[in-house]
């Protein structure tokens, strides 16, 4: 493996491994080394990302503008009503507000906020130098609730203290405060939430469009065009059906220990994942007529997209896919997906996989894969080189990457415009997936002439 | 217009500091911009960053955690840096605080001259620059034009002068590379030698490739940094920067290189003050191309004169240009309304009153501090009939049901911001086209006949 010797940082060799090479070790959980230049985040864009598409509620950034701006409607999380959510608020705060302290500018800002825009309620995001500067926004956010009767909840997201993954937890546990606060009566005994799905492009919507053909109620969806009321009845749902790499899974546990409410994990990119959570649906409320409606559902879906997929598989038969994404579960799905449509996953790797996440993906690559935890440019586009790689799929980060080297490239983070879930969503990923690998500009590229 | 004073920032005009030090910092040859800090900021810029210019920019970070807030960041700065030089093996380290190391009260200057001692022998010639960037004060703009002083600070204090004095320094500010390939394109036209810091020409907009390079080709050469006091003179662009901002002050105070310290060259005055600049440092006159530029930049502007006259226009972004824009629009007849910017600058209002003067029949607003929400709230009153500034803007646009001109930074809902040229008379030509057609567009659409011969 050249590549191995070149441009991983000997700090990073652990990190890195390629499928029979050796006994499978892969060490994850780590924090960035300083200096690799890291494709991750920080704690605040793990709480900003799992509570944004709330869209009646206020987001208020407590800090200087940067993190604020950074996350301006960055997100295609769509909104059937309000969208709050696609404003950027922040207390901006100035050299004298660390100086002597930000909380009054944060109770003005917060007040003058709530009186223009009238939410549902306020999530108040700590950044890196809220942090240091000790301002109580607990304090802050209880005096304004009770002011205004708006209910402000801050969430305790500063950036240098852990990774993504703890601004997960600290956004679960700001949505766990709303949980339980409203009236659950009349809610279906064959009742579900939806949690991690961010209705990027609308695929809630898809999603929610299933479950009402097999006769499930979605009680609060979470938060993909999330609504506050919604979520303080979400303990009346009878299952959670938690997707994502546990972005929002800190909560179903907690509201499992306080309410005794089950869930399960899915995913619903790529057909048999797609199924398979609507059968793990069905399954559990255990319902002869639900489960007859599931296959019903999806031998209809299936037989609408299936020629269709047979074509694009056709054309992109041998090609060979490379996959960088934040959590490692959605890699999952997606070399199924690759497979679905007859390609090679030769590389995956993510920002913050878990030890049991890169252990699954060992399991299902192929040998010769390079599976790699929070990697970065300088090895990422040396191991797309090496593996001769087609299409890589990732964020923005990702994309020049491909690009520069002339390589093909799938947008399959939160900046998406195209619905990838559902069964409509494997459609939608294979046309992507096709429109990239076969565009004739890949004539004129270097890679091309060697 | 009743004064507005609102405490918290609905969508604000500007960026933070940092940002605008690592894009200095990309404009040196051979340089890794490093961010001081933890991992998401970097992470938040280079996502910033790529949209607009689609091109990767790698900034490194010290990835500092909850452990080094409280004992200091010093030992993953310097591990960073040894990863950086490891990987890259670049020939400069930009290193920018942000506003967590500065509040921990990371001495940033120690610790690197600490690091040169340590782990740097004489012979090594590596450069590290540091700027101090906290993001509580000021924007984007005090970011890019301190790490560009800096730069020019570091690599020639008690450095001997070369003698020999011909070759034109250029400030040029924030602008796109294709305004940096122009104006070296002009340079050459004048057989001029010139030093342009930064030039991100290449490194933000480079061409398609076989291998991924560790660090983009081009940028400012180091050694021509290097003898930028022992130059002709200076020439920066910007009304608005600031004395202790500004590195042709420097030049000037230190080294005694005269400084030009004029407008970005927008619209035909402020490039004709340029272009005279130039024409007295080389002793020649402005090259034919470029004259016949002028002249049928001014010939189109009689062309086109009605369609554009008496318009109003909303301007925002940064304040330098804001103030190329509006003289610009005053020049060929359009009203600017309101001059908005999310900087603060003493000398904002001053010079767009300067630019402005003898062309308009009433001065326009000038705002400064605002945020898209309060430019959003003012600009409904104003009415106007085009709006221009960066991609960030359109949603005040598409409120008001105005056309928006997409200029400067960032544009990240239409490709190809990199390429947009502002500057000179070719940019005033782009300019002049783009705004009278985008009027005749708006027209076209919103009239019942379907007017198509004009």
């Amino acid at each position: 493996m050249t590549g191995m010797n070149m441009s991983v940082l000997e700090a990073r060799k652990g990190q890195v491994y390629e499928k029979g090479d050796g006994p499978f070790k892969l060490k994850c959980n780590l924090d960035s080394v300083p200096g690799a230049v890291s494709q991750r985040a920080c704690v605040f864009c793990g709480s900003r990302v799992v509570l944004y598409p709330i869209t009646d509620a206020l987001h208020l950034v407590h800090g200087p503008i940067g993190c604020a701006i950074y996350t301006w409607d960055i997100r295609g999380a769509l909104s059937s009503d309000r969208e709050l959510h696609r404003l950027s608020f922040s207390t901006d705060l100035q050299e004298r507000d660390v100086i002597f302290g930000g909380e009054k500018k944060l109770e003005a800002a917060l007040l003058e906020l709530i009186e223009r825009y009238e939410p549902e309620a306020a999530f108040v995001y700590s950044t890196c130098i809220v942090g240091i500067i000790g301002d109580d926004i607990e304090a802050v956010c209880r005096q304004v609730s009770e002011k205004t009767g708006i209910q402000c909840i801050p969430v305790q997201s500063e950036g240098f203290k852990g990774s993504k993954r703890a601004g997960y937890q600290a956004a679960c546990n700001a949505l766990f405060r709303l949980v339980g606060q409203g009236d659950t009566s009349g809610i279906s005994p064959h009742s579900i939430n939806i949690l991690g799905d961010f209705n990027l492009a609308g695929e809630i919507w898809i999603i929610q469009d299933y479950y009402r053909r097999m006769g499930i109620e979605v009680v609060a969806t979470i938060t993909g065009d999330g609504r506050v009321a919604d979520i303080q009845r979400a303990h009346g749902a009878r299952l959670n059906v938690v997707q994502c790499s546990g972005a929002t899974l800190d909560l179903a546990k907690m509201m499992k220990e306080r309410y005794g409410i089950p869930y399960i994990r899915v995913s619903y990119f790529g057909v048999d994942d797609m199924a398979e959570a609507l059968y793990k649906v069905a399954d559990h409320f255990q319902d002869e007529s639900i489960k007859k409606r599931t296959n019903a559902l999806v031998r209809e879906e299936l037989d609408a997209i299936y020629p269709e997929i047979v074509r694009f598989r056709q054309a992109l038969k041998g090609k060979r896919a490379a996959i960088y994404v934040g959590g490692a579960f959605k890699a999952f799905s997606l070399i199924k997906a690759f497979r679905l449509l007859g390609m090679k996953v030769v590389l995956v790797g993510s920002q913050t996989g878990t030890k049991e996440d890169y252990e699954e993906l060992e399991a299902i690559t192929d040998p010769g894969t390079i599976i790699v935890d929070d990697s970065n440019p300088l090895e990422l586009s040396e191991f797309l080189k090496e593996k001769r790689v087609d299409i890589f799929v990732g964020g923005v980060k990702e994309r020049p990457i491909a690009y520069k080297l002339g390589i093909g490239f799938c947008d399959h983070n939160h900046e998406r415009k195209e619905a990838l879930e559902g069964f409509i969503g494997m459609y939608n990923f294979a046309k992507e997936v096709y429109s990239t690998v076969m565009s004739p500009v890949w004539h004129f590229v270097p890679r091309k002439a060697v | 217009m009743k004064a507005t004073n609102y405490t918290s920032t609905t969508n604000a005009c500007k960026l933070c500091r940092p940002i605008g030090a690592c894009l200095a910092f990309r404009g040196v040859e051979g340089a890794v911009p490093f961010l001081h800090g933890s991992q998401g900021c970097a992470t938040y810029m280079r996502r910033y960053i790529i949209s607009h210019f689609g091109e990767p920019i790698d900034i490194a970070s010290s990835s500092l955690g909850e452990k080094h807030a409280v004992f200091g960041g010093g030992p993953n700065l310097k591990q960073g840096i040894l990863n950086v030089i490891k990987k890259y093996e670049p020939a400069f380290i930009g290193v920018a605080t942000t506003c967590l190391t500065e509040t921990i009260g990371d001495d940033v200057t120690m610790i690197l001259r600490e690091f040169q001692e340590e782990y740097l022998n004489e012979s090594h010639s590596l450069k590290i620059v540091s700027a101090s960037t906290p993001s509580y004060a000021g924007t984007h703009m005090e970011g890019f034009r301190g790490a560009t002083r800096n730069i020019v600070e570091a690599m020639t204090r008690g450095v001997p002068a070369p003698v020999k004095k011909h070759s034109i320094n250029i400030f040029p500010g924030f602008v796109s590379p294709e305004d940096i390939r122009y104006l070296k394109e002009l340079a050459r036209a004048f057989d001029a030698e010139i030093t342009i810091l930064p030039d991100i020409s290449e490194t933000l907009d480079a061409p398609i490739l076989l291998e991924y390079p560790k660090i983009p080709k081009g940028g400012t050469p180091l050694r021509a940094i290097g003898q930028m006091h022992g130059a002709l003179c200076s020439i920066e662009f910007g009304r608005s920067v600031d004395d202790t901002l500004s590195s042709a002050k420097y030049l000037s105070d230190e080294f005694g290189v005269d400084a030009h310290r004029i407008g970005t060259p927008i619209g035909i005055r402020e490039t004709d003050i340029f272009v005279s600049i130039l024409e007295a440092s080389t002793g020649k006159g402005l090259p034919e191309e470029h004259r016949l530029e002028r002249e049928r930049l001014i010939d189109s502007m009689v062309d086109g004169h009605k369609y554009v006259f008496g318009k109003g226009a909303v301007v925002y972004g940064e304040e330098d240009l804001v103030i190329g824009l509006t003289s610009f629009l005053s020049e060929i007849g359009i009203r600017p309304l309101l001059c908005a910017t999310g900087g603060k600058s003493p000398h904002f209002k001053k010079a767009i009153m300067e630019v402005t003067r003898g062309l308009l029949p009433e001065p326009p607003l000038v705002r400064e501090g605002v945020d898209f929400w309060e430019i959003e709230q003012i600009s409904k009153e104003l009415s106007p009939d085009i709006i221009l500034g960066n991609s960030k803007g359109y949603k005040v646009a598409r409120a008001l049901k105005v056309p928006l001109v997409r200029v400067g930074f960032p544009i990240h809902d239409r490709i190809g911001g990199q390429r947009i040229l502002h500057l000179g008379y070719r940019g005033a030509q782009w300019l002049f086209d783009t705004i009278v057609n985008t009027l005749i567009s708006a027209k076209q659409e919103s009239s019942k006949v379907g007017y198509w011969y004009f």
